[in-house]
């Protein structure tokens, strides 16, 4: 069992910070529409607010840790320009699709859109985070509810469009190579 | 207990100033976000002066000046109106359009549309 140094940090982007960030939206999004809720006391205890306060904080790490792996060590990959005369473009994601009508449009909309909208996330998700930790009290009021819902569920949107096209990307034209590290060995 | 715990636990009796900054704030990051992405597209002397780092190229640019606006502006609406309540309605209203903003601008299809692509 070996990956390569490369597939190894997608990995971790996509599935370990992306998909971790992604998987609790459901925990966010249903305690904050509880909160929200019309009659809803939107009086937690203090370790449920704790709680919340914990979870959306380790939202916002996750969401900066995705997007700036993704753009500062991926996607370099992903974009670079391979020597002139090479003729096998495996190793060069981006030229890859590029290089045939049938796939180019997977670079042109599904990674450019990707690359941008994703930000939107962490940015929205820190506003959330904050305005849920110093207003715990007062959060369910509809004037602070309204934009708290609405950009964790925009933050949601944003990972869900970039999340999708990642897992097709790396499927059309995965980020390979840098060095081998060996997992686990077989017997043959 | 801390500063912090003692303003939460207090909670309504702020006022709404500090959320609205961070509102609008987030409003005004990802607009920027979608305005500068299209300008980085749309020109090429704009894609060349937002590439910050080869390796990333034009993203590079187009994400962290985004950053640096958005807390900008963070600061700055913070310091305004941190002892103040502030029209919520208008400030959502706001954010909200921003981060239509941004969404649309990041699209590619609507980026060609506006281009005449």
């Amino acid at each position: 069992m070996e990956i390569s140094t490369r597939d190894l940090w997608t990995v971790v982007h996509g599935m370990g910070f992306g998909a971790l960030f992604m998987l609790a939206f459901s925990g966010a999004l249903a305690e904050l529409y509880r909160l929200s809720a019309l009659g809803a006391p939107g009086q937690s205890s203090g370790r449920q607010q704790k709680l919340l306060n914990f979870y959306l904080l380790a939202m916002v790490i996750l969401a900066w840790l995705t997007v700036f792996t993704g753009a500062y060590i991926v996607y370099p990959w992903y974009r670079a320009v391979p020597p002139a005369g090479t003729s096998d473009l495996a190793d060069y994601p981006r030229r890859l699709l590029l290089s045939s009508g049938r796939t180019s449009e997977w670079h042109n909309v599904g990674m450019e859109w990707k690359e941008h909208v994703a930000w939107l996330a962490p940015i929205a998700m820190t506003m959330v985070a904050y305005v849920t930790m110093k207003y715990a009290r007062a959060l369910a009021k509809p004037q602070y509810m309204r934009a708290v819902l609405g950009f964790a569920v925009a933050a949601f949107l944003a990972t869900g469009v970039a999340g999708a096209f990642g897992a097709f990307l790396n499927k059309y034209a995965p980020v390979r190579g840098g060095s081998v590290i060996i997992l686990l060995e077989g017997e043959q | 207990m801390s500063a912090w715990q003692k303003e939460t636990r207090a909670g309504s009796n702020l006022p709404n100033g500090p959320a609205a900054a961070a509102i609008l704030a987030a409003g005004i990051g990802c607009g920027a976000l979608g305005i500068l992405a299209f300008a980085g597209d749309a020109s090429d002397t704009m894609g060349k002066a937002l590439n910050f780092y080869s390796p990333t190229g034009t993203l590079s640019g187009v994400t962290t000046l985004a950053i640096v606006i958005w807390l900008a502006a963070w600061l700055s609406l913070h310091l305004a109106w941190r002892w103040r309540d502030v029209a919520m309605g208008a400030v959502n209203l706001a954010s909200f359009a921003l981060l239509a903003v941004g969404f649309l601008l990041t699209f590619p299809p609507f980026m060609d549309l506006l281009q005449g692509k």
